[in-house]
This record gives C-alpha cells, structure tokens and sequence, in this order.
C-alpha cells in the first residue's frame, strides 16, 4: 500500500510536473516582458550618456537601490514637457488613433453585417477572404499603397484617364495625413470586421423577426436589437484597433509627410536617429501610461469572451 | 437571412479595397519596366535579379530560420501557457499571468521592441540572431496561447478522464489524448507565429545585431530608398507562398470537413 | 508494481458470451438484508466541498458486491460527485472510501480498479473503435495476443465485431454506447460505473439497451453503479437505489420498497405519480414503530393506512396514496372498511394502458385515480362531470412523517 500513501495528496497526479505547465510560461513572460518594463522605466529615469550603451548602467548590484532612489531623475520627463514637439505628437497620436477607429467602424460594421447576414454556406469563404490580408505581411501591404498613392502612381493615371485630372495635375495624397488614414484603415481592417463579425454572426436571428413580429421596423430592430448586441465586438474591435494604431510606426513613416506627427515615429527617430535612449524610453513610458486603460478595458473584454 | 443588395454592395466594395492594391503590387513584379505606372510589358527580370541580390536572399534565409525556431519555440510555450490559463483556475499571480497573455497582442511594438532591447543590454547579451529569435517567442507565444486556448475550453474533458480512468497516466494522457486531439490548433498556432515573425519590422529592428538582417529589415531599408520592381517581386513569392499555405490549409480542412459528414451520414444509414 | 489492488481475479479469464436471448434465471440477491454480509464499496461520513457548496453531506452507503445499485436523484444533488470521488476523479473533503476495506484516498483514478461509462461516452475520436477499446489494456502493458482476445470478446459481448475499425464518428448513437461500455469493461473492473449512460438514446433503445445491461452484469458477476436521474431507469435495473436530494441520502431501499413505501414526502413524490394531502394524526391502534391501522385527519376527511406506525397521535403529517391503487366507482363502496371520497370527474387524462381521472373533491381538493384500460371500450363508463366515488383499502394509503 506504499503507493497510496505516497499518491496521497496529489491525486491529480505528479503534481510539481504539473506546476511546470504554468511555470515555464510563466517564468518565460516575467523576464523577457514585464523585467523589460521595469527596466524601460529605470532607464527613463537615467541620465543621457555618451558612451555605448548610451546610458548610464542599469545593474551595480544590489547595493545600489538605495542610489537608485536617490538618483531619480525626472529630466527626461521635463525635457518631454518642455518641448512642445513631443506634446503634439501624443495628441496627434491619439487623434489619428481616434479617427481611425471611427473610421474603421465605419467601414467594418457594414461589412460584418453584410457578412453575418450573407448564407451559411458562403460565410467561412468571407471569413477566410478577409483572414488571408491579414497572412500576407503587413509591411508589403504598406508599401502597396505607395505605389498607388505617389504623385506619379497609379491613383493619378487612373484619375487622368477617367478624365477627372488634367494629364497634368497630380493627385497630392502620399506623404499627408489622408495617406496614413487610408494605410492604417488598410491594415486594420480584418482587425475590426472579425470580432464584430463573430458578435454579429451568433446572434439569434429570431429575435429581429420577434421585433418586427412586435411592430418595430427593420431599421429601428437594427439600432434597439442588433447594434447593443454587437457592443462586446465593437469594443473589442475598436480596442484591438486603438491601442496599436497610437504606438503605430510604419505606417506613419512610409504613407505620412513631414509633418505628420505620431509618437511611435518620435520614438523610433530618438532611439535609431539621435539615440538617446533614456529620452526614447521616457517616450515608451507616457505612451504606455496613455494606453494603460484602453489596455484594460480590452484585457476585461477577452476575459468575459474566455 | 436574405442579402441584401446593400449588403452585395459594401462586401464587393470591401474586398475590392483589401485586394485591390495587393493585386496591383502582384501584376507589377512582372512589369518590365521601372516605373510603377508604365506597363513596359511581361517580364520576369525582377525576379532573376532578386535572385542574385545576395543581400535579400540572406536576409530571406536568416527570416525563415528565425521564423522556424521562434514559431516552435512559441508554440510549445504558448501552448503551455494555453493549459495553464485553461486548466489551471487559481495560481498565485493568474491576473497577472493573463495580463502578460494578453497585452502583448495590442501592445504597440515600438514599446515591445524597445523595452526587449534594453533587457538584452541590461543583460550585457549582443543583440543578434538569438535575440530576434527570443524576441519573436515572446509575443508570438501569446497568439498561440489564444488559438489553442479557445481549442481547449470546448475540449471535451471527460476524453481525458476516461484515459486515466483506464489506467493511463496524466503525463502520457496528455501526449496520447489531448495533443492528437489540439493538434490543429496547434498547427494553426504555429502557422500564425510564423507569419507574425516572418511579418515583423519594428521589434526585429530593435533586437537585431550584425549579420542577422531579417527581410522586413531588408525591405524596409528599400523601400524608404524608393520603389524597385525588385521588392514587388520578392513581396510576390511571399504573398504566393502564404496563399499557398492558407488553401492547402483550408482544403485539408474541407476534406476533413466531408469526410467527416460521409461518416455521419455512414452511421445514421446504420441505424441502431 | 507498486499497484494497490489486483483486479483481474474477479470474474472468468474468458467472460462468459453474453447469451443470445435472455440471460440465466435470477435467484433472489438481496446481501444487505445479511448481517454477516461485508460491504464492497463503503463511503464512510463522506462530505464533499467546492468553495461554500456542500455537494455531498456526511453521506454514508455500503454496496454490495455484484449488486447492481443506482444513485438516483435531480441534477446537482450530489450523485455524480458521490460517483467520481470513487473513480478518483475528486478528492472527499472529510470520510474516506473503502473499497473491499481498504481505504482508496489518494490513489489516483489510474491506478483504481474501478472503470467508467461517460456520459458523453468520451470515446477518443482519433481511435478505431478496436482501439478505444484497447486502450485501457495497453495501459497495463499486457502481452499483444491477450490484447486482441480481450478486445474480440469484448466486441462480441456488445456485438458490434464489424465495427472494429470504425472511428466513433461512423457510428450511430446507440453503437457509441455499445463502445463505450466494452471500453470500460475490458479491463474487467471491480466497480463498473455508469454515469447516466442510457441518456443520450432514444426511448425504444434506452429500455432494450435496459435489459442488456441488466444481463451484461448478470452475466459478468460485476458490481455497477450507475448515476439517474430517470427513475424509470433506476427501477428497471436496480437491485438497489438510493434516492439522493441535496448532498444526502433520502432512503436507500429495493425498487418495490421505494415505491410500495417511500420514506418520506420527497420520495413518495419524485418516484411516480402519487396523491399527497397534509394532516394530522387523529388516532393510532398501536404502539410507536408497531404495524396497526393508523387515521389522519385531513382537514375535514378522514384516511386510514395499515402500517408500522412512526408518529403519535397530533403529529402534522402527510397522507398519500397511488393513483393505480384508488378504485373509481359511479356507487358507494359497499365495503365500509376502505377510504373512500365523492366527488366530480373534472377532467380524464387517456395514456393507451392508462386512464387517468381528475377528480375534484367537494371541499375543491383534487386527486387522481388510474385505471387499466383492460377493454377495448370506446365509450367508457364513467365521463366528464359525473358524480363518483374514489375508495382503496387500508394498506394501500401511507403516512409520511418526513
């Protein structure tokens, strides 16, 4: 009877080999995702440095916290608050992230609709032509537009054959904030139409013809039946959208002008371009802290659908 | 539910939009001449001369051996962390756990990128192949993590039960029911971790070192030079190259999908 | 091999084929009348907690070996609990179960000698059915030849041998179950048990697959613990039941007992059909706990029921009688002796063998009489609105006192 009592308070099974399935994974995400961030926040706080690695070092042992403390220094934060650049492009950042999710609902919500309410049997092919973009690389779609959108590209040519354009006016999209909407729209397109289309596509249809059945017209049943039911997509659509869009980096440096302020972009240029990395952290840093609550309100929403 | 012509109309205009410049950027690869507006003609000279750019070809060969070891290094961890969100309903620290599965997919990638990169300089680790690769894991691993996740919670577990119930042990149960049984997922896991690390620009960029350019590196440093036929032409094999997964993919599913509905049918001309 | 218990000494190497028509005449079973009878499964105070749900309350219940014993009872009463905590699937939180007197806590369920029949079946969909059946045997690394005997034995047993290859997907429902239950006997368990296993069939197949069962463990000399929650179901197969409500056990009697003489309200009611008045007892003609005649005032009528007497004169208790057992008559009985009330046919329920009447009492209380169609009589005698009289003897009336 040896074995029972060995087995006894893991009857579940060798229980430390089954703590591994949490460990490992674990273990992995607090080093390589959240000691990042800590370490992002120290060196934000570190004087700029010369030399290589252009910062002050982050490891003097233990021993160091107590300076650490005393060390803190916010200079790289006033440096942020000072400049009004660095201003602009957070709120330049979060307005294009706001006018593009809106947008992009704009364009989704149709097509969701359109694909919920198309036959059953067409729908995994609908599903599957607005997954396959998403396959196809990002940076290659990008760059897609730029072809279409330069001066001399193929908008042009076809507006000048239509007739719109004089053979010799050219249309003046690429390198403008329209361009970056239109790129961003692009790629975050099946972002947004699959979690409103998987809200849309489970709901019953019974209850449309129930609130016809009781005197509501199609288009009122749409704003009092479907659209509140569709809410959970929405956010998670919109949220899975925002928050990326506001950090976004390619899109605004291949598509947008000079002028066209994001603070990923500021980010990328202070780090690869003046690199200063403790400033390029701080920049990490407040956009992080921008996007804290939409990054909750979207980790509450992939819960409640878990 | 009927459609509607509305509903024909937004669905031609919407995929239009999504195809439409991909399409474009296909048709072009096989221009012959340089600029992007001018059809000069059929022509496959961008490819033989994509095919001699020692550059892109390193750099494809150094984003497929990235994308290989980081999908199935962040499969297995994802997967992990899949039955460990799962089947694990308290640990010390869950929120957090969940937190780390999660904020990686919407987590800007500059943010991701950088915060990596100072850990490996904190950690005085030269930024090179294994860094991209260790990079990759990390957020690849949570997309894996929420395909096989959603795998998991309509897994029927009394199919696990039963093995142990017949005398199989947890460990081997899991190799001999529950994996065969995920396995799509899984694959589909490790499909979608290999696109998202042969996709990647902003955090390979970070975490990059000498010698180990990846093809969005590659294509990047280009295409800010300007537009080169040669890059719609390498941008092609890729777009075909996933294509090709994707339909093989869905066909095998297809088929797996009929035979399964002979079977039913099979068993209910059975009767009894 | 480190394994606590020996399971493979219980029934014939071979099995015995299960027989083509009906199995060997039953003898009479009935070891928990035996004193001297040492029980195979015993849960001992047995309480099972999840977070603040009581599941299972201080439960104790001896099951004899080869009985075929039911845990029946509605969903959430704690029968499944009681059910996997003995496969090994969840852990008592106080009591212990002894499994021929050896406590089996902490074993994990793959090394019990006890198999299950799931409810959903679980049959692995990635297996042939030769293999799913296999599978529990390949766990005890037997020899391959012994393997094939066992599996082909099995597959005759249930008769499905053409199926052999099939995957559970090419099977019908009713052949599924078949696999399953060769599965869980293969590995000839001490305990089989069977977790609602005829709930996904259909009526006709359920009450054919009823018998089978009946005869596989007959045959096999096994002890099955099957979970209900279809009392019809429990009465066909059990040996014994327990009737389960709420995390305890209401009575634990043979089928005719549970229904001939429910212990209480909640039996009486959840085992079919049964009319119930609340009152009190005007008189008793013996002693506590002796047979005798006793009579319960129901707020202006008056019952009698011939039985031990549990209460004493005052007691709030309930009177109940079976619809079948209440004769329905235009006339008074003429047997002065029996219950008997008037009242006004209200309505007449037709159910083929069955006829039941609703009848509405003067004081505007309802009750039931079923009566056998034994006739083929279109017009019956007795119809909507007529005046009748409802009578039935002394010992078919029962005082509930719980």
């Amino acid at each position: 009877m040896a074995s029972v009592s060995n087995d006894a308070a893991t009857h579940r099974g060798p229980g430390r080999a089954r703590w591994l399935v949490v460990l490992v994974p674990y273990v992995w995400l607090l080093l390589f995702f959240v000691a990042p961030f800590l370490i992002i926040l120290k060196i934000s706080l570190s004087d700029t440095a010369i030399s290589m690695p252009p910062y002050t070092p982050v490891f003097e042992g233990f021993g160091a916290i107590g300076d650490f403390i005393s060390e803190l220094d916010f200079e790289n934060y006033v440096f942020l608050t000072d400049d009004p650049l660095y201003i602009q492009a957070y709120i330049s950042s979060l307005r294009i992230a706001v006018i593009s999710t809106l947008l992009l609902l704009l364009i989704g919500y149709p097509m969701a609709l359109a694909m919920a309410r198309a036959p059953t049997s067409i729908r995994p092919t609908l599903v599957m032509l607005v997954i396959l973009p998403f396959w196809t690389s990002f940076l290659i779609r990008v760059y897609a537009w730029i072809g279409i959108l330069k001066p001399d590209g193929l908008l042009t040519l076809l507006l000048q054959t239509i007739g719109l354009m004089g053979p010799d006016d050219q249309i003046q999209i690429f390198r403008t904030d329209t361009a970056v909407f239109i790129g961003i729209v692009y790629s975050y397109l099946p972002f947004m139409v699959l979690p409103l289309y998987s809200a849309l596509e489970k709901m019953d249809n019974t209850l449309l013809e129930a609130a016809n059945d009781l005197g509501c017209p199609p288009l009122k049943a749409f704003w009092r039946i479907t659209f509140p039911l569709s809410l959970p997509g929405v956010i998670a659509g919109s949220m899975i959208c925002f928050i990326p869009i506001t950090g976004e980096f390619v899109i605004p440096d291949l598509l947008g002008g000079a002028d066209t302020l994001m603070i990923g972009k500021t980010l990328w240029t202070e780090f690869f371009g003046n690199r200063d990395w403790p400033l390029a952290s701080a920049v990490a840093v407040i956009l992080l802290l921008a996007l804290v609550v939409p990054i909750m309100i979207f980790q509450n929403q992939q819960k409640k659908v878990a | 539910m009927k459609s509607s012509r509305f509903d024909i109309t937004v669905l031609t205009l919407g995929f239009a939009f999504l195809y439409i410049p991909i399409v474009i950027l296909v048709v072009y690869s096989f221009n012959a001449s340089r600029l992007v507006t001018v059809w000069g003609g059929f022509s496959l000279h961008w490819y033989a001369s994509m095919w001699s750019n020692e550059g892109l070809m390193d750099a494809a060969w150094v984003t497929a051996r990235v994308g290989v070891l980081s999908a199935t290094l962040g499969t297995v961890l994802g997967t992990l962390a899949a039955l460990a969100l799962v089947r694990f309903q308290k640990f010390p620290g869950r929120m957090l756990f969940s937190g780390m599965i999660y904020a990686p997919l919407v987590m800007p990638e500059v943010i991701t990128g950088l915060s990596m990169l100072l850990l490996f300089v904190a950690l005085g680790v030269d930024r090179g192949f294994w860094t991209v690769i260790i990079a990759h894991t990390t957020f690849t691993m949570c997309y894996v993590a929420i395909v096989v996740q959603s795998r998991l919670l309509t897994f029927d577990r009394s199919l696990e039960e039963a093995a142990l119930d017949l005398g199989c042990p947890p460990v081997k149960t899991f190799f001999k029911i529950t994996l065969p049984l995920i396995l799509p997922a899984v694959v589909a896991g490790w499909m979608l971790a290999f696109t998202l690390s042969l996709d990647d620009l902003v955090i390979a960029s970070f975490n990059t070192g000498p010698g180990a350019t990846t093809l969005p590196i590659k294509i990047y440093s280009q295409v800010r030079l300007g537009v080169t036929p040669e890059i719609n032409a390498i941008c092609t094999i890729l777009i075909g190259l996933v294509t090709i997964g994707v339909i093989v993919a869905s066909l095998s599913t297809k088929r797996a999908e009929i035979r399964r509905i002979r079977d039913e049918h099979l068993a209910q001309r059975q009767g009894i | 091999m480190g394994l606590p218990f020996s399971f493979q000494d219980d029934f014939g190497r071979n099995g015995a084929p299960m027989a083509k028509t009906l199995g060997p005449v039953k003898r009479k079973f009935s070891p928990w009348t035996d004193p001297s009878a040492v029980p195979f499964i015993r849960f001992e105070n047995i309480t099972k907690r999840f977070g603040n749900f009581t599941a299972v309350d201080n439960l104790t219940l001896d099951i004899y070996e080869r009985e075929f014993f039911s845990l029946l009872g509605p969903s959430g009463c704690g029968k499944t609990t009681l059910m996997r905590m003995l496969a090994g699937f969840d852990e008592p939180t106080e009591g212990r179960i002894l499994l021929q007197g050896k406590d089996i806590s902490g074993v994990p369920p793959y090394r019990r000698p006890t198999n299950m029949m799931f409810q959903s079946y679980a049959l692995f969909p990635h297996m042939t059915v030769e293999k799913n059946i296999a599978f529990g045997l390949e766990q005890d690394k037997l020899p391959k030849g012994e393997i094939t005997a066992r599996v082909e034995e099995m597959l005759k047993l249930v008769k499905l041998e053409q199926f052999a290859k099939r995957k559970p997907n090419q099977l019908s429902g009713g052949q599924r179950q078949r696999v399953a239950l060769a599965r869980s006997l293969a590995k000839r368990p001490k305990v089989l048990l069977l977790d609602e296993p005829l709930g996904a069939l259909d009526k006709k197949l359920r009450e054919e697959t009823q018998f089978e069962l009946m005869d596989i463990q007959h045959t096999l000399g096994l002890t099955f613990l099957i979970v209900t929650h279809d009392q019809e179901e429990a009465m066909t197969v059990s040996d014994r039941i327990a009737v389960m409500e709420r995390g305890v056990i209401v009575q634990v009697a043979t089928p005719a007992e549970i229904y001939e003489a429910p212990n209480s309200r909640y039996v009486a009611d959840f085992i079919g059909d049964i009319n119930i008045v609340d009152g009190t007892v005007k008189k008793t003609d013996s002693a506590l706990g002796a047979p005798g005649a006793v009579t319960i005032d129901c707020g202006g009528l008056t019952f009698a029921a011939e039985q031990e007497c549990q209460a004493v004169v005052g007691d709030n208790v309930a009177y109940a009688v079976r619809p079948e057992k209440v004769r329905i008559s235009p006339e008074q009985p003429a047997d002065t002796s029996v219950n008997a009330v008037n009242g006004e046919v209200w309505d007449i329920g037709y159910l083929g063998d069955f006829s039941v009447f609703i009848v509405k009492l003067d004081d505007g209380r309802v009750m039931r009489a079923a009566q056998a169609n034994v006739s083929r009589l279109v017009d019956r005698p007795i119809t909507f609105g007529d005046r009748v009289w409802l009578s039935w003897p002394l010992d078919a009336g029962l005082v509930l006192t719980r």
